[in-house]
């Protein structure tokens, strides 16, 4: 017999694993009575430490599942929970500590071109008011883990299109938030270079962090072989464990 | 840390946008200077009235040869006519309102005269004959002037009441006006600079909206995203505060020296009085910025 979805819930936090991270019940979200809904009836659940490629042609919602989660905009129907909790019921004033545990990466890198590579990732944590002492300690790690060793003070024009990225991934990931959404990340990039920004993002999905990537690179999830969730017309169509890219289905919705 | 920040954010931001601030701090310069001079204004009158209402008296003129009132039909005064209107100023009924009770004769009234007018040329055409003697009363309550009036006006012998806080009063109403010009271009000036600061902080706000982006994305709290923008306006505004009040000090200790010099008699203001308003002016300052850049950051900038 399967439970009901709560209970399940209930039961997963009880044996201490399998606890969703991102959990979307019957969401819809709607930005205009005359249009389609941009999601219509989503469910979906996205453990702690999955690694999920949300695929799907332009329009289809994945923008939408983004905004939902760091509760830029609110669902018209049904819930959606971050760690255990329904973004609806976090009051305005408490916004900014659920966005502390959610990193965000866009296609466009959203570098401040006037500041070196240090100073973008170090804003991230003086804006949350870290001391200056934990700034210089952690900075340099996480440009370490993301492969910019030694280009401290490179500024963002200095850089490739694949090292902007890698420090708007430092930048998302420096707070150690428990999630990380990729909205296109490699869509600016070339194949070897999406590649490396593949690696890294696969090497913080080791250390813990659940990524929610929204791509339609079909190299990309083809070779990575993790679960990929497509969205069409704001609908799960496909939700395979170990999927691949369908292109042919993308381009009929399309 | 925080703190460091916040500074390094309204200094890079009024850096970027250097112009803009500067003719916030302009036109609250101009606005508050008129809003100082309004307030100075009024301190002078109160200043004023404390200073002359002590001073003025009520003058009963007696009837002379040329009066035309109807009281004085009869002619000049006369010696029992004098005598009665003193006794009725010294009775017990008005002894309430009347303080101190003074003759002035004619001879007197033409030294007055004298004194007044020393550089006209009329001087030398007038002779005592002319001028009424007097009796000069001080009251108790300079406001309580109508009873003087109403009890001598129609008396054997006296001419008219004259009540000297009436040309007070004119010189009263003049500044009353003056001060309500500066108000009314204080007001104007004011919402100038009120939507000045609004559209500075627009732009601001428009110039960093990728800072504020990622503000908002890594979880930075609404205070801090938005308290640059407003301490911005707020220091433009102070800086403007501080010029305007900078500029009523030297009008009132130039401008102020020349004209007690000129009108020793008049009792004017001194910078003493800034104490009062150049607070005021730093607190209003403060407060038109900071509540135009947060109601502005409530439209354009979105936490």
């Amino acid at each position: 017999m399967l439970p009901s979805p709560t209970p399940a819930r209930a039961l997963a936090v009880l044996r201490g694993h399998r606890i969703a991270m991102i959990r979307f019940e019957h969401v819809t979200k709607v930005y205009d009575q005359k249009s389609k809904p941009a999601l219509d009836g989503v469910s979906l659940d996205v453990d702690r430490g999955e690694f999920v490629f949300l695929v799907g042609a332009s329009g289809s919602g994945k923008s939408t599942f983004i905004r939902l989660v760091l509760k830029e905009d609110r669902a018209t129907r049904g819930a959606v929970y971050v760690a255990g909790q329904n973004v609806a019921n976090i009051p305005s004033w408490r916004v900014p500590k659920l966005r502390r545990g959610i990193g965000v990466v866009f296609q466009d890198f959203r570098l401040l071109p006037n500041k070196s590579v240090f100073a973008n990732v170090a804003f991230a944590m003086q804006v949350i008011g870290k001391s200056r002492a934990v700034i210089r300690e952690t900075v340099p790690e996480v440009l370490k883990t993301v492969g910019l060793e030694g280009k401290n003070n490179r500024m963002p024009h200095e850089l490739s299109g694949g090292e902007q990225q890698r420090v708007a991934i430092a930048r998302a990931i420096v707070n150690k938030p428990g999630i990380l959404l990729a909205d296109e990340p490699t869509g600016n990039l070339d194949p070897t270079t999406s590649m490396g920004i593949m690696k890294v993002l696969d090497r913080i999905n080791q250390n813990g962090t659940t990524v929610v990537m929204a791509t339609h690179d079909d190299d990309i999830v083809n070779t990575m072989r993790k679960r990929v969730v497509e969205l069409r017309d704001g609908c799960v169509v496909r939700d395979d464990a170990q999927g691949i890219y369908i292109g042919t289905t993308t381009a009929a919705a399309g | 840390m925080r703190f460091a920040f916040v500074l390094g954010e309204i200094a890079s931001g009024m850096r970027r946008n250097l112009v803009m601030v500067v003719s916030v701090v302009l036109v609250t310069f101009i606005s508050l200077t008129f809003v100082g001079a309004a307030g100075l204004l009024q301190l002078q009158i109160d200043q004023m009235k404390g200073y002359w209402y002590d001073r003025v008296q009520v003058a009963v003129f007696l009837c002379v040869e040329n009066s035309t009132s109807e009281s004085c039909a009869s002619g000049p005064v006369t010696d029992e006519q004098r005598a009665a209107i003193e006794a009725k100023l010294n009775s017990p009924e008005l002894s309430a309102y009347v303080d101190t009770v003074q003759y002035e004769s004619q001879d007197q009234a033409l030294v007055h005269f004298r004194e007044q007018l020393a550089n006209s040329p009329i001087v030398e055409a007038v002779t005592a004959e002319q001028l009424p003697e007097s009796f000069r009363v001080g009251l108790v309550d300079p406001e309580k002037y109508e009873v003087i009036s109403e009890a001598f006006s129609s008396q054997p012998g006296v001419d008219i009441v004259s009540d000297q806080r009436e040309y007070l009063e004119e010189i009263f109403g003049y500044i009353n006006i003056a001060s309500l010009v500066a108000l009314g271009i204080a007001v104007v000036m004011s919402v100038g600079a009120i939507l000045l600061i609004a559209t500075t902080i627009r732009l601001s706000a428009f110039s960093r909206r990728r800072e504020t982006g990622i503000m908002r994305l890594v979880g930075a709290s609404k205070a801090i995203i938005q308290l640059p923008f407003v301490l911005e306006g707020v220091i433009a505004a102070i800086l403007g505060a501080a010029i305007a009040s900078g500029t009523l000090w030297a009008v009132l200790r130039y401008g102020g020296q020349w004209l007690s010099r000129e009108y020793p008699q008049m009792g004017f203001i001194s910078t003493q009085e800034l104490l009062l308003v150049v607070p005021a002016l730093f607190l209003l300052g403060a407060l038109l910025a900071g509540a135009s850049s947060l109601l502005t950051l409530r439209r354009y900038l979105k936490v």
